[in-house]
């Protein structure tokens, strides 16, 4: 098998016992970029530089007879534009921080480095992670290798594209409202939304701080969880971070993937069918459902009522936190800066590059934000949105007593064609109809490959949810799934 | 909250963007319109359910009052802090006049 088809755990182990170096890894992940980028578009940098010489420090200690510096060093990876690097620009696919240089490195990006993972380059997202197809991005859109006039799914589209068309073996992606799970869902890949505060925010460019989160993208369910344990733990530099172990998900994998699933308890969202849902995506969430029972999971149907309500109050509570977090973009300390001719005050220099920088979408939603939060609708619309917040939390309470884990299609359908749904918000937002819940619950959540649709031969996502902290109940589930149905990826057509 | 369908108008989409800080074209005061005004018809359903005796959730972890040990540690310097200012004079960050502005 060629190098660039194969798994994380897989390279790893070659380049732990001397099978292959770093560097051939890494040449070859560059190789299939310069190779199918152009026409993916996942990545918007390539550090070939770096990418290289951090593998020949991996080589190095190893020659050296030093033990590995984590279970995936000298694996390479795609991380999303949206953390802070000291050797890369830092864009969140917007013209607003076009070649902007951090001078400081995210905490996840940190430690990424020192487990001896190889950076190879930042992927293209949504601007600012506002969207659900990366036809957002100030630097044109992602393609998805199952067909490239579709949609990677968004924000994290360069993420999920970048694994599809086997240009990286491992990404980061960050979910807001399903930035991470959509995307793995539409390109046939693994994507996790670690439980709100698991993964450190810190360095993350901020959109709705009370919702971000980022989290590990893969072709497997145990390359996922290797990465989920390197990039998770508690942080001081965030003071929203939880200060407890890493649920053990790879133990957990590794146990999902021996097939056994007896005794645990899976309940069927029953508000996530019907109306909206294409018929491809239900008969396979169907089919995995069946799959779930032969291993012989105890299947129940479970209502969460108010789980229709999550995609208003979302919204509303992201665009809020939107409007108020994106306040910092004011042309002074760093970024764009347009018009500072002398003949403009700092106040209309401020509103000259505020235009000039940002997108139709997340001017939308900073003035939605805007509106939301202003004296006399602050109570109809974002307090009731946060009273919504309550139901949905109650809603999972509630139905976490009755089973282990909950399921649902990760997305209604399966990849829509690029510029379909691009002057029509609201018809883009249902894409992540069935995800949001999660974040405004904060819990975990996360979409393994479940087959192809019979209608379109476009990948369908299975959504696994678990509490909060309870992480590893989803990755044993997801492996054991992914054990008895295989994947998807090895019947993406060839690029 | 009353039971109109809510609407926005070309008026209020051209004070919001004030309030944001946002230059906005003529064209586009028309298209954000229409789209804000059906997106807020669409989340107003909130309020269906939003009940006087639900408390509100701000936040899924209830959290107050992180601290970490009070201790010097090192930060940005100088020059680092102001690489990626769009202007810096003398050390410091460079503005555009904020004096002399209408009220």
């Amino acid at each position: 098998m060629s190098i660039i088809r194969q798994t994380a755990a897989d390279l790893a182990a070659k380049i732990h016992s001397g099978e292959l170096s770093s560097v051939e890894v890494t040449q070859a992940h560059l190789d299939r970029i310069a190779e199918v980028d152009s026409s993916v578009h996942a990545f918007l940098h390539v550090n070939a530089e770096g990418a290289l010489k951090a593998a020949k420090a991996v080589d190095d200690d190893i020659a050296a007879g030093k033990a590995p510096a984590s279970p995936l060093a000298g694996v390479p990876l795609a991380l999303k534009d949206v953390f802070t690097t000291k050797d890369m620009p830092t864009t969140c696919g917007s013209k607003m921080l076009e070649g902007w240089r951090p001078p400081y490195d995210a905490t996840l990006t940190r430690k990424l480095r020192e487990a001896g993972i190889v950076i190879l380059g930042k992927t293209n997202m949504d601007e600012f992670a506002m969207g659900s197809s990366t036809e957002n991005s100030a630097y044109g859109p992602t393609r998805n290798p199952w067909d490239l006039d579709r949609i990677p799914g968004g924000s994290g589209g360069g993420s999920s594209a970048a694994l599809a068309a086997f240009e990286a073996p491992l990404s980061i992606g960050t979910d807001t409202g399903g930035s991470i799970r959509q995307p793995g869902a539409v390109t046939g890949t693994v994507g996790v939304k670690p439980t709100y505060g698991g993964v450190s925010r810190y360095g993350l460019v901020a959109f709705s701080s009370s919702l971000d989160q980022g989290g590990p993208c893969a072709r497997t369910v145990l390359d996922a969880a290797l990465l989920h344990e390197i990039i998770g733990g508690h942080d001081p530099l965030d003071s929203t971070s939880i200060d407890a172990p890493v649920p053990a998900v790879v133990e957990a994998a590794r146990l999902g993937a021996q097939g056994d699933l007896t005794g645990v308890r899976v309940g069927v969202v029953r508000e996530f069918s019907g109306d909206g849902y294409a018929g491809g995506v239900e008969r396979a969430f169907q089919a995995a459902v069946s799959q779930l029972k032969a291993l012989g999971a105890e299947v129940i149907e479970v209502s969460c009522p108010n789980f229709v309500y999550a995609l208003p109050a979302y919204y509303l509570i992201a665009p809020s936190e939107c409007s108020s977090n994106l306040a910092r973009f004011d042309a002074m300390r760093y970024g764009l800066r347009v018009a500072d001719d002398g003949a403009h005050s700092a106040e209309e220099v401020m509103s000259l590059t505020r235009e000039a920088g940002f997108g139709a979408e997340v001017k939308r939603r900073i003035m939605l934000g805007t509106y939301a939060l202003s004296a006399g609708y602050y109570d109809a619309y974002y307090g009731s949105a946060q009273k919504v917040r309550t139901l949905i939390t109650q809603d999972f309470t509630k139905a976490f007593e009755q089973v282990d884990v909950l399921v649902s299609p990760t997305t209604p359908t399966t990849a829509f064609k690029i510029g379909e749904r691009a002057d029509d918000p609201m018809a883009m937002y249902l894409a992540d109809l069935c995800t949001i819940p999660s974040n405004l619950a904060g819990n975990a959540g996360m979409s393994v490959p479940c087959g192809l649709s019979d209608e379109d031969g476009l990948p369908v996502g299975l959504q696994i949810m678990a509490p909060a902290m309870a992480d590893d109940r989803m990755y044993r589930v997801a492996a054991a799934y992914e054990a008895a149905a295989g994947g998807v990826i090895e019947r993406a057509p060839q690029l | 909250m009353s039971t109109e369908p809510p609407s926005i108008t070309r008026d209020e989409v051209a004070h919001l963007a004030r309030l944001a800080r946002l230059t906005v074209s003529e064209n586009e005061l028309d298209v954000f319109a229409g789209q804000l005004g059906d997106i807020l018809n669409a989340v107003a359903k909130v309020s269906e359910v939003a009940g006087a005796d639900i408390p509100p959730t701000s936040h899924a972890l209830p959290l107050t009052n992180v601290f970490r040990e009070d201790v010097v540690r090192p930060g940005l310097t100088q020059e680092q802090a102001l690489s990626g200012a769009p202007k810096s004079e003398d050390g410091r960050f460079a503005v555009p006049r904020i004096l002399g502005e209408e009220a």
